[in-house]
């Protein structure tokens, strides 16, 4: 059953009491949250979805809800927890349905110790990866958002669960957060794009939510080979360029930027060094989106390079 | 046995019967495992057995990617511990390797799985200071910052207060002793020291004997009255004492060296509950013997309804009211154990009220 086929009534009834078991990618992941803003959020962003039934198991049981006390009345706040663990300090009440987004990507990145799990966005075409890594602020998120709607499926935004057995690439297919600008960039270009209420003042500045286009849901469970590393960087009126980037400094820069390159050791080193072996390694500096189309339109596979 | 609050402690009595558990089942022991720190345990004895590749995908990507996070660790102490000796050697002080650190450097079977929180270290009460200003000059820094705190742990305890090391940010104890100072049991850390093993011919690294490694155990268990890992200390008990308990004349040692350190209590609390909660193989005339270092039957059936609930997972599907309170006495009795009243309750004091301001201070934001 798909989370769209619940009405807005059974889907908050669901996560205020024993909960709504979300699945995304691998992961399932039990919800409960009485907040209306999570329900709200959750029918837009989900709702093509697999919900899984009560009898099921359980990857990560998570809560958002709203710590009591003076703080029911004065700056209400929203709490996320992870089976009774409070990783994050509350975060304003508005601020709700991002914490739940940065909630699971906490519960991957401390438990997906099966993958390598690298920091960054996730696109495919054709049945090839392109990884695009990079620190907050690169654009990586706008980038992903806007091919997604230009010929290629969204595996993540984010999160790379790369196999260490065979090198590929497991889709999560969650919502892609989007910041400041990029919003209104998305909203412009691409005018379907399904997008949350804008949380204001977030740690991170203006945050919002993008739906995640109903193909690449469909496609979840369908694994994918890295071609490329692409590092993007936005720069203000710059021309798209494409610039070849050493492996070895790819490997470096997708180690650090990991999130559990250290547990693997050496099985660790070794599957990125064969990643960057069977990639091709760019730098990418963009500040149109339309051109940044265009050339990862180009982008030819390895074998044909 | 099928009491909900059971799951973690039945899968490892009973490895054998989880191929066939219902997956919401699964869920539930997961997360028992997980708040117990024993997910990695789990997968070893599944793993041990051949077991592991027969589980349910969903369940068996966890036991693994906690497998993954214990080898890393294993990896990491062996590295500290070399790192360790660089910067202590010169000393010359003998560096006694303590608890899960000694198990993964000794090899013994009490390592599978084992995940920790920080390296445990013992040196002679004497050498601290010099040992200490070493660390300093290496990197290491010294976590508490409070004054209080500071006398606190130089004072009262057994160890220096806890560092960190600036780059790998690995956390360091370390002890001159196994119990606190102004405990009760009076335990010569003289005694342990000359007892103490070589881990190989000729490095300055050691660890306890093997009966003083399973009474440290014993005692950091039963009398410090912190259970947030009960159940993996006394899993820590059953690999230990299975694995030494093969040689027979190991069991008349670790009943002289009970007497001899003045822990003859909380070495019959184990094994009281390693045989009924791990059914660890424990010799009867041992059980015999041990019996008049309890508080009597009476007694000990009361405080069968404390240690009962505090050695189950602290998670909400093991909690209830009791489970608390249990807790709560048994940590008091801990402190009593621990130090004279004219010291502990402005502790207590001075710690409840601590606490309530720095219940969210220094948490990080979501990122």
């Amino acid at each position: 059953m798909n989370l769209s086929q619940l009405s807005p009534a059974e889907l908050a009834e669901g996560l205020r009491g024993p909960g709504i078991n979300l699945c995304t990618g691998p992961f399932t992941t039990r919800i409960r949250s009485p907040i209306e803003y999570v329900a709200e959020g959750m029918a837009l962003l989900y709702g093509n979805n697999r919900i899984a039934g009560p009898e099921e198991f359980v990857d990560f049981h998570v809560a958002i809800e709203a710590p009591g006390g003076i703080r029911r009345w004065w700056r209400r706040q929203a709490l996320f927890t992870l089976d009774g663990t409070t990783p994050f300090a509350p975060l304003p009440y508005d601020e709700a349905l991002p914490l739940l987004e940065w909630g699971l990507n906490r519960a991957v990145t401390s438990h997906a110790h099966t993958y390598l799990v690298l920091h960054a966005g996730v696109i495919e075409r054709d049945g090839w990866v392109a990884l695009l890594p990079g620190r907050p602020g690169a654009g990586k998120s706008t980038l992903c958002a806007y091919l997604m709607f230009n010929g290629w499926r969204l595996l993540s935004d984010e999160l790379a669960l790369v196999s260490l057995e065979d090198g590929l690439v497991t889709p999560l297919a969650r919502p892609v957060s989007m910041k400041n600008q990029s919003i209104e960039v998305i909203r412009e270009r691409v005018p379907e794009a399904q997008i949350s209420r804008v949380s204001g003042n977030t740690v991170k500045g203006a945050v919002a939510l993008l739906k995640v286009e109903a193909g690449s849901v469909a496609r979840v469970a369908e694994q994918a080979r890295p071609a490329w590393v692409i590092f993007p960087r936005f720069q203000p009126a710059a021309e798209a360029e494409l610039a070849p980037r050493s492996k070895a400094q790819a490997l470096l820069e997708l180690g650090n930027n990991a999130f559990n390159y250290s547990v693997h050791g050496l099985r660790g080193f070794r599957c990125l060094a064969d990643l960057v072996e069977r990639c091709g390694c760019y730098d990418f500096t963009y500040s149109e989106l339309e051109e940044a189309r265009e050339i990862f339109a180009r982008l030819a596979p390895p074998e044909a390079s | 046995m099928s009491d909900p609050r059971d799951t973690l402690l039945d899968a490892l009595r009973a490895p054998e019967r989880l191929p066939d558990l219902a997956p919401a089942r699964w869920d539930l022991l997961l997360r028992q495992a997980r708040h117990a720190d024993m997910v990695a345990h789990l997968a070893e004895r599944l793993a041990a057995r051949g077991l592991l590749d027969r589980l349910p995908e969903a369940p068996r990507r966890h036991l693994v990617a906690a497998q993954n996070i214990s080898a890393k660790q294993h990896r990491d102490v062996r590295w500290e511990a070399r790192c360790l000796t660089r910067v202590l050697g010169s000393l010359e002080v003998p560096l006694i390797l303590l608890k899960g650190a000694a198990y993964v450097m000794g090899d013994l079977p009490a390592a599978r799985g084992r995940i920790f929180r920080d390296i445990d270290l013992m040196v002679p009460r004497e050498r601290l200071d010099e040992v200490e200003q070493k660390l300093l000059t290496n990197g290491w820094l010294t976590m508490k910052k409070d004054d209080y705190d500071q006398h606190y742990y130089r004072t009262w305890t057994h160890q220096l207060p806890p560092m960190i090391h600036h780059r790998r940010m690995v956390s360091l104890d370390v002890h001159h002793t196994i119990v606190p100072l102004t405990a009760r049991p009076k335990v010569d850390a003289q005694a342990l020291r000359d007892a103490s093993q070589p881990l190989e011919a000729n490095g300055d690294l050691r660890v306890l004997a093997p009966p003083d490694m399973v009474l440290h155990s014993a005692t950091h268990l039963f009398n410090e009255g912190e259970f947030s890992h009960g159940l993996r200390d006394l899993a820590d008990l059953d690999a230990l004492l299975r694995d030494f308990g093969s040689d027979p004349a190991f069991w008349p040692q670790l009943l002289a060296r009970a007497e001899l350190l003045d822990l003859r209590r909380p070495l019959f609390y184990s094994l009281r509950y390693l045989s009924s909660h791990l059914a660890t193989p424990i010799p009867a005339e041992v059980m015999e013997l041990a019996r008049p270092w309890g508080p009597g039957e009476t007694a000990a059936k009361a405080m069968d309804r404390l240690f009962v609930p505090a050695l189950r997972p602290i998670h909400e599907t093991c909690d209830n009211r009791w489970s608390g309170i249990a807790r709560w006495l048994l940590y008091v009795r801990a402190h009593h154990l621990r130090m004279p009243a004219h010291i502990l309750v402005p502790h207590l004091v001075r710690k409840a009220v601590t606490r309530r301001y720095a219940m969210w201070k220094g948490q990080p934001r979501p990122a």
